[in-house]
């Protein structure tokens, strides 16, 4: 029987995205197109500008220049493999065992080689465009600088992709081995589990060992020792130093196949292999996949501690909060996050930490008053990024359950209510930590420490009234994982309003702030004028607009839901 | 009763239920029948307060469902065709939300939750994830859930899919005894011969129209059907010439194995 080509493998996937183009463009979805590449080009234009200035200063040092440009590349490559191996290894789970499309390609007489092939391109695909479109302003910016010439774009794309097939091959060979061994879903659960366990390690150990000193000479003996440091390779078998090898031997000039000829012997000695290694395995590692997670819950707990602290709700409102914090904490994608949460909250702390700030008494503080002001704007960057993920897709993955709630006398609003509480509050405790001890390490005064605490509140409320807000009016209801609704076309124009907001509200705290410092720094007393307590009220009011605003929004949004 | 006036649902240009008008009085086991996509579950969801309709209105007991949803939806119990609850809840935890959902707590509803489990023999496993379900154990639940706050009326969409016979069975027998007790069911399903031996009541719809409605003697009448099974009856409304069109299909392309 002759087999059907990859491309006919490939064909439900391919043919989906075609059509939600479509979609999008007969619901009008070219001004979203027009955004998103306006965004994406000004992301690219930022990446680009900032390598190119480095770069740049690089080629203006004798001798060093160079050496430090392939350094560079090959941390970033570097890092691109290591995220590129922990993506594949989850993307290879759900796209070899867990997806819809499985039963019908195994149930079909198509050969396993196809199935592998199809599969591995697949996960190839999902977990590596990212790290592809962002390594094109990189390189871009090498190009330029070292006056790489027409033929760079193409030598450059053949050298990325054996790159990125490695880790795709690899991530699969490591699921698949996993899913022999534990059913398909606890194997997800320990994956992410030790996925970010590993990345959280990773931001940790490298935020501690301060890799900005390694790049001052000053600390080295001599300069020798440091162009030796340079001179090793980071890691001399890792794919990610051939490739960084072949571009900057492509860049010198020079003439030097030895690292392409690598990366694609290696590439495809590592399909071949991981092709043998899915023929001998897939069928058993399949069936097991099948196997439910059995667990028996008892959700006892539950209900005497949260439900009873929340004993003065009504019973509706109790259960549902009740029913949201359960479904957290039991889903390991979902609460496997909050280490590497908790990892990010500890290098917030160390870098502000790690600050020289105090070294004169006068430029202390105003540096203090400075950084703790700034520090408003970041750590409400920090809360957005954290409601994209956890507020965000709480209506989304409410979706397939609407059938019940709208079904039964259950108010959207005590829905949106129960929703925007249970998001609100860990939040807010987040939100006033980090300000507070951020504070307390920056030792700011009084009237920082209360004008900071109070923005960071009232920018809690308004920033997860506008990722529920948001994330009700661009619902994902077809989508399982929670995690790749923020990545979503709503999660986009989510976070471009509360950076607005943001941008909106430290700019009517400044006025004031700005006449809190002259005067201290003039050592006149602080007065609170009504100038200075307008521009509070204008940030409160916009705070407050931009908490209920959306939620209104949203509301309405979700009465007009069809299932 | 629940009472249907000139029900009309547009998606787009597309009409999927047109005109639709339809009374189910008190203690009556109404069937909603008709071919795939005639517009059963549409009108259904609408019923339930999940879809709005393009136009016309739907009442339960007087109250619209649209106008007065919280005392509408306070005396009904729906039943939807696709099973998706809460993969990371137990069994007895989506009961206890459920009923939480009507307002309701407390020891009566535990009771009610143990004896429903029991009942359709889910009691071994309610204290274990619902992700670790079978099909017709998520509907079992489902059902159960529908009846935790004891409605008035129970909207079903497709009840016997994924049932194994003797919870057939049992679903049968519980909603006759909720109609012999004043409940009122509307259930649509595609399994004729159930509907024929439980249903009062008939209503065909098919491209968005009522089509036929009545007692199956009604409709035999109606359509000069002599004593024609509701199958045949439901062929001749709806367009069998497909059927004799399926048997040309396998008989041509039934390969070198078929007979």
């Amino acid at each position: 029987m002759t087999q059907p080509s990859l491309w006919r493998v490939f064909e439900p996937k391919w043919r989906t995205a075609l059509q939600r183009i479509r979609e999008e463009r007969s619901r009008g979805g070219s001004g979203k197109l027009l955004l998103l590449v306006g965004v994406g080009t000004l992301f690219w234009l930022a990446v680009f500008r900032v390598l190119y200035v480095i770069l740049r200063y690089f080629r203006g040092v004798e001798e060093l220049g160079p050496l430090l440009a392939g350094k560079l590349l090959g941390l970033v490559l570097l890092s691109f493999i290591s995220i590129l191996v922990l993506s594949n290894v989850i993307t290879a789970l759900s796209s070899f065992f867990l997806a819809k499309d499985l039963d019908l390609l195994v149930s079909a007489p198509v050969d396993w080689l196809r199935i592998y092939l199809a599969k591995l391109g697949e996960t190839l695909l999902h977990s590596s465009w990212m790290v592809a479109l962002m390594a094109v302003p990189i390189l871009t910016a090498y190009g330029v600088i070292y006056h790489g010439g027409p033929l760079f774009a193409p030598f450059a794309v053949l050298t990325l992709f054996p790159m990125l097939v490695v880790p795709a091959v690899a991530g699969s060979a490591v699921t698949l081995v996993l899913v022999n061994v534990f059913p398909a879903r606890r194997t997800r659960d320990l994956l992410s589990i030790v996925a970010l366990g590993a990345a959280g390690g990773l931001i940790l150990l490298l935020r501690v060992i301060r890799p900005e000193r390694l790049a001052s000479p000053e600390g080295f003996r001599n300069l020798l020792d440091f162009i030796a440091v340079l001179r090793t390779p980071t890691s001399p078998f890792l794919p990610s130093e051939w490739a960084t090898k072949a571009i900057m031997t492509f860049l010198r000039g020079d003439a030097d196949p030895l690292p392409l000829l690598l990366l694609w012997t290696t590439a495809a000695a590592l399909v071949t292999i991981g092709a043998m290694l899915h023929r001998a395995l897939f069928a058993s590692g399949f069936t097991k996949a099948q196997e439910g997670a059995e667990r028996f819950v008892r959700g006892e707990w539950w209900r005497w501690t949260v439900g009873t602290l929340l004993g003065f709700l009504p019973v509706a409102k109790r259960e549902f909060v009740l029913k949201d914090v359960k479904l957290f904490f039991r889903d390991t994608t979902q609460w496997s996050q909050l280490i590497l949460l908790a990892v990010l909250v500890v290098v917030y702390l160390f870098n502000i930490k790690a600050l020289p700030l105090h070294r004169g008494e006068q430029v202390g503080f105003f540096y203090v008053t400075l950084v703790s002001f700034l520090n408003l704007g970041l750590a409400g960057f920090v809360l957005a990024a954290i409601a994209a993920r956890f507020i965000f897709p709480a209506v989304s993955l409410e979706g397939r359950h609407m059938w019940l709630l709208r079904s039964s006398p259950l108010e959207l609003k005590t829905l949106l209510w129960s929703k925007y509480w249970v998001g609100t509050v860990p939040l807010l405790v987040l939100a006033l930590l980090l300000t507070g001890l951020t504070n307390v390490l920056l030792q700011v005064r009084a009237f920082m420490m209360v004008v900071g605490m109070l923005t960071i509140g009232g920018l809690t409320f308004a920033i997860a009234a506008l990722a529920l807000g948001f994330g009700a009016l661009y619902p994902q209801f077809e989508t399982e994982n929670a995690a790749q609704i923020p990545t979503s076309f709503g999660g986009l124009v989510y976070m471009m309003a509360t950076i607005a907001l943001l941008g909106a509200v430290l700019r009517a705290l400044w006025t004031a702030v700005y006449a809190y410092v002259r005067a201290v720094y003039e050592g006149q007393p602080v007065v609170v004028d009504a100038w200075m307590i307008s521009w509070f009220a204008v940030a409160a009011a916009l705070c407050a607009a931009a908490t209920v605003l959306p939620l209104w929004v949203g509301l309405r949004r979700m009465e007009r839901f069809e299932f | 009763m629940i009472r249907l006036e000139n029900l009309t649902k547009h998606y787009g240009s597309f009409v999927a239920v047109d005109d639709v008008s339809l009374e189910v009085s008190r203690g009556v086991l109404y069937g909603f029948l008709g071919p795939n996509g005639a517009g059963k579950t549409t009108t259904l969801r609408m019923i339930a307060g999940i879809l709005r309709p393009t136009d016309g209105r739907v009442s339960l007991g007087g109250d619209d469902v649209h106008a007065n949803p919280i005392a509408a939806k306070q005396r009904l119990g729906f039943i939807p065709d696709r099973p998706f609850v809460y993969d990371k809840l137990t069994g007895a935890e989506f009961l206890r939300f459920v009923a939480a959902l009507y307002g309701q707590e407390g020891d009566a509803v535990d009771r009610r939750i143990a004896e429903l489990l029991e009942v359709f023999e889910l009691a071994s496993w309610k204290d274990e994830l619902v992700e670790a379900y079978s099909h017709g154990m998520r509907q079992k639940l489902i059902i159960s859930s529908a009846l935790i706050h004891r409605p008035q009326y129970i909207v079903v969409d497709e009840p016997m899919v994924g049932l194994d016979p003797k919870a057939a069975r049992l679903l049968k027998d519980i909603f006759r005894q909720f109609v012999s007790r004043g409940g009122t069911v509307l259930m649509s399903t595609h399994t004729l011969e159930v509907a024929e031996a439980m249903c009062d009541r008939v209503a065909i719809i098919q491209h968005g129209k009522i089509v036929a409605e009545g007692t199956v003697d009604d409709l035999r009448r109606q359509h000069r059907a002599g004593d024609a099974s509701l199958e045949e009856l439901f062929l001749k409304l709806t367009g069998g010439a497909q059927v004799r069109e399926l048997a040309e299909v396998l008989g041509h392309g039934g390969g070198d194995g078929a007979p």
